[in-house]
């Protein structure tokens, strides 16, 4: 308890100083609302809904593009490193595709579904697929290959053996890249809304920035952070609980 | 996908497999160019491959390419370089000193998982519309990873390194210099190869919520002005700049560590 109070005394010293600056006339309070003003505006703007309801639209659009990717993804990767053929077609591509800012797309989507939730669907799905495909890819080609063929010598069938053996020593990595994944998410989100939406996190601060409210666009960039924040953490739980099966 | 990098393999053979490896990025151009043809789609949707290279290259006659390019390519890098001296300096101060690492842990550890993005308004209100406040949000998104590599690179190094380096007599300039940055090299550049293409992706979303000049402002008029071409052209051009820095940092994370043992054994691009 008290290591943890030691550990994260300099956060509260930084909110500290956030309350006090702007209060001593340190900064402009236009600049660096206080944060208990902050705190204020949060509690308004979910009392009033706004950011409940931009929020869930958010999270509806972050949950589904991630949730096609890691499906899609992981099964491309697995397929790559089970199936030669396929690795040497998908292998440049993923290697062209993989450094290429996958920002640059928002305005093609944009383009192609519009403003609303579609194009952030796509855009998250795009962009999240080739860490979770390199994950599974790199997982599945490292599974030991002496499990595999003692599997096979056993009389396991080709499915069965991704099932039970490939599947099972590729999760630590395509866990991994999931991770990645999951941050990506959270950044294309944010990007794509901020830049063309007419709902959602991004768009609530834009909204609220330009109409000259920024306590209120303050708090939402401190709640789009800390989720994402909190989201890295749970996700890190799940992955400790899913591979306690290794010492 | 590891490749043999010295000669021991006849030219023609990595002629060959270089060939190979290209095929597949090759049947992409042609399949793009034979859909947005025949294919069900309006030229809006998907314009030929070929159109957006005539636009390409328009765009470069003019010069408005190299502005574009030049633009974004300059805020990156500044930002880049910033992240890259301050993110080893705040680094290598964590890894050694007790109380700066007390003080800057949490706040790396909470601030790394964070969508940083989210703070561009806040950026552009404190620090207006111009390059300053793009490189700000890039430095500001970029030096976590520097940082968290630096400290991992210090922490790795092998105790009996430094001791020996104290026995022969090394003071701490020396010990910085001569032992523990060259044995951290490697994580460090590791962490540096994160940034870069990060650069490139945070200056490109900046320079589309911001507008004005730069391959992401560039695309954001176009987009506004229904022009595809004008999209697809920014896309290329974006994935171009993307793959040249990845591939040149590879190169010069060979250079460095010309001296180490992973060069000398197998090269993986990745």
């Amino acid at each position: 308890m008290k290591s943890a109070l030691i550990r994260y005394l300099p956060l509260a010293l930084l909110a500290l100083a956030w309350e006090l600056a702007p209060r001593l006339g340190l900064v402009s309070p236009l600049a660096l609302p206080p944060l208990t003003g902050v705190l204020g505006a949060w509690v308004d703007l979910i009392r009033d809904g706004e950011l409940v309801t931009n929020g869930a639209s958010s999270l509806y659009r972050a949950g589904a593009g991630l949730a096609l990717a890691i499906v899609i993804g992981a099964a491309l990767g697995v397929f790559m490193a089970w199936w030669r053929p396929v690795n040497a077609l998908i292998s440049p591509l993923v290697e062209l595709f993989y450094p290429m800012p996958k920002s640059a797309l928002i305005p093609v989507t944009v383009l192609w579904l519009g403003f609303g939730d579609g194009s952030k669907i796509l855009l998250i799905f795009l962009g999240c697929m080739l860490p979770v495909t390199l994950g599974a890819f790199n997982g599945a080609r490292g599974s030991d290959r002496v499990l595999v063929w003692s599997a096979r010598s056993m009389g396991a069938s080709r499915l069965r053996i991704l099932r039970d053996v490939v599947l099972p020593s590729a999760m630590p990595e395509l866990l991994n890249g999931i991770r990645t994944a999951l941050a990506l998410a959270f950044i294309l989100l944010v990007s794509s809304e901020l830049i063309a939406a007419q709902r959602g996190f991004g768009y609530l601060i834009g909204y609220l920035g330009s109409s000259g409210s920024y306590e209120g666009m303050f708090a939402v960039v401190l709640t789009v952070a800390l989720l994402g924040f909190a989201a890295d953490r749970f996700y890190q739980l799940l992955v400790q609980r899913l591979l306690q099966w290794r010492e | 996908m590891a490749r043999v990098a010295n000669g021991t393999a006849p030219w023609w053979r990595n002629l060959a497999w270089g060939t190979a490896r290209l095929l597949p990025i090759v049947l992409l151009a042609l399949g793009w160019e034979l859909f947005a043809r025949y294919g069900n789609v309006t030229p809006f949707m998907l314009p030929r491959l070929s159109a957006v290279c005539v636009r390409i290259f328009d765009d470069a006659m003019t010069g408005e390419l190299f502005l574009n390019v030049g633009l974004t390519l300059y805020r990156a890098l500044v930002g880049f370089l910033i992240s890259a001296v301050g993110g080893v300096m705040l680094g290598a101060a964590m890894a050694r000193n007790v109380s700066i690492r007390w003080f800057f842990d949490p706040i790396v550890s909470v601030g790394f998982p964070m969508p940083k993005i989210a703070f561009l308004p806040i950026v552009v209100l404190w620090l207006g519309f111009f390059d300053v406040s793009k490189i700000a949000i890039v430095v500001f998104d970029v030096i976590f990873p520097v940082v968290t590599a630096t400290i991992a690179g210090f922490q790795s190094v092998e105790r009996e390194l430094i001791w020996s380096a104290r026995n022969m007599g090394a003071g701490n300039r020396e010990l910085m210099w001569q032992v523990m940055l060259p044995a951290a090299l490697p994580q460090v550049l590791t962490g540096l190869q994160v940034a870069l293409p990060l650069c490139l992706i945070v200056t490109v979303v900046a320079e589309m919520a911001m507008g004005g000049y730069g391959l992401g402002g560039a695309m954001m008029t176009a987009s506004r002005f229904a022009d595809s071409r004008g999209v697809f052209a920014g896309i290329v051009e974006i994935a171009v700049v993307g793959f040249v820095l990845v591939k040149l940092m590879a190169v010069v994370r060979r250079r460095l560590l010309l001296w180490h043992e992973e060069t000398s054994t197998t090269i993986s691009m990745r």
